[in-house]
């Protein structure tokens, strides 16, 4: 398969259209019959980290990477950084506020769902420079599944 | 269980979803925190909720919910609403809290997400 590229923008706190980004994600994977327990595993990590831009950061970017042999999902944004990425993988931390969990989120899951749900996961976040997270999802031997 | 036995064991009211009563579910989660169902397998399950905003219906979307049941009396802004139903996503209001709401359904042999009892 030849390589693709698609970018979806994420704008910060704006909390009625977050989670666009990753449905149109989803969307595109199903339109290319992609195996569904995969689609559910990309999904699942762009919602949420299309969450922690939304409530944390400032503006951000999505981006499916369609391989030969894999799949890369990355999230990018220009918002505070994370301070203490060991911290933030512990499942149950969080600097969320009241608000964030009023909406439902904000319960310390989100990084531990994306390295769950990834077969691999890589954090680059500098204080007040940002974050990208880059997860890697593998395809089965001889390309993807239907 | 079919979504007509649901809305039935919780004296409910179906908002939106008609054409899905006879849709089978057979797991069941509760939580006000998305992540929660996030976390668990939810394909195809019933989603117990006390939030109403528009991130339900996309957390319902990105984990293959079945159906979700708005508990105490909860019923979402009209938005909500027609986002589920561009998505054939059922929607279900239950009189009932949280507690007496699974309570009912665990009695007429719903299990858990990780189909546990």
């Amino acid at each position: 398969m030849s390589k693709f590229k698609k970018s979806f923008h994420i704008k910060g706190r704006d909390f009625i259209r977050a989670g666009e980004a990753a449905i149109n994600i989803q969307n595109l994977l199903k339109s290319m019959d992609f195996d569904p327990r995969l689609i559910r595993r990309i999904a699942i990590c762009g919602y949420e980290s299309e969450m922690n831009v939304v409530m944390h950061g400032g503006d951000g970017t999505l981006s499916l990477e369609v391989d030969a042999d894999k799949l890369i999902l990355e999230i990018k944004d220009d918002g505070p950084g994370i301070e203490d990425i060991d911290l933030a993988m512990q499942a149950g931390y969080s600097t969320a506020n009241d608000n964030h969990r009023e909406m439902g989120f904000g319960a310390g899951m989100g990084l531990p769902n994306m390295k769950k749900n990834s077969d691999q996961i890589h954090i680059e976040s500098r204080k007040s420079r940002g974050t990208i997270v880059q997860m890697v999802f593998f395809l089965p031997v001889g390309g993807k599944t239907d | 269980m079919k979504i007509s036995e649901i809305v039935d064991a919780l004296d409910a009211t179906l908002l939106f979803g008609d054409d899905k009563l006879d849709k089978d579910i057979t797991r069941c989660g509760a939580a006000d925190l998305m992540s929660d169902i996030l976390a668990a397998v939810s394909e195809d399950g019933l989603l117990l909720t006390g939030l109403t905003t528009i991130q339900v219906i996309r957390t319902a979307m990105v984990a293959g919910v079945g159906a979700v049941v708005f508990v105490r009396k909860k019923k979402p802004p009209q938005e909500v609403i027609d986002m589920a139903k561009a998505q054939g996503l059922p929607l279900i209001t239950s009189p009932y809290s949280m507690f007496v709401s699974c309570g009912r359904l665990h009695a007429c042999n719903l299990t858990g997400l990780d189909g546990r009892r």
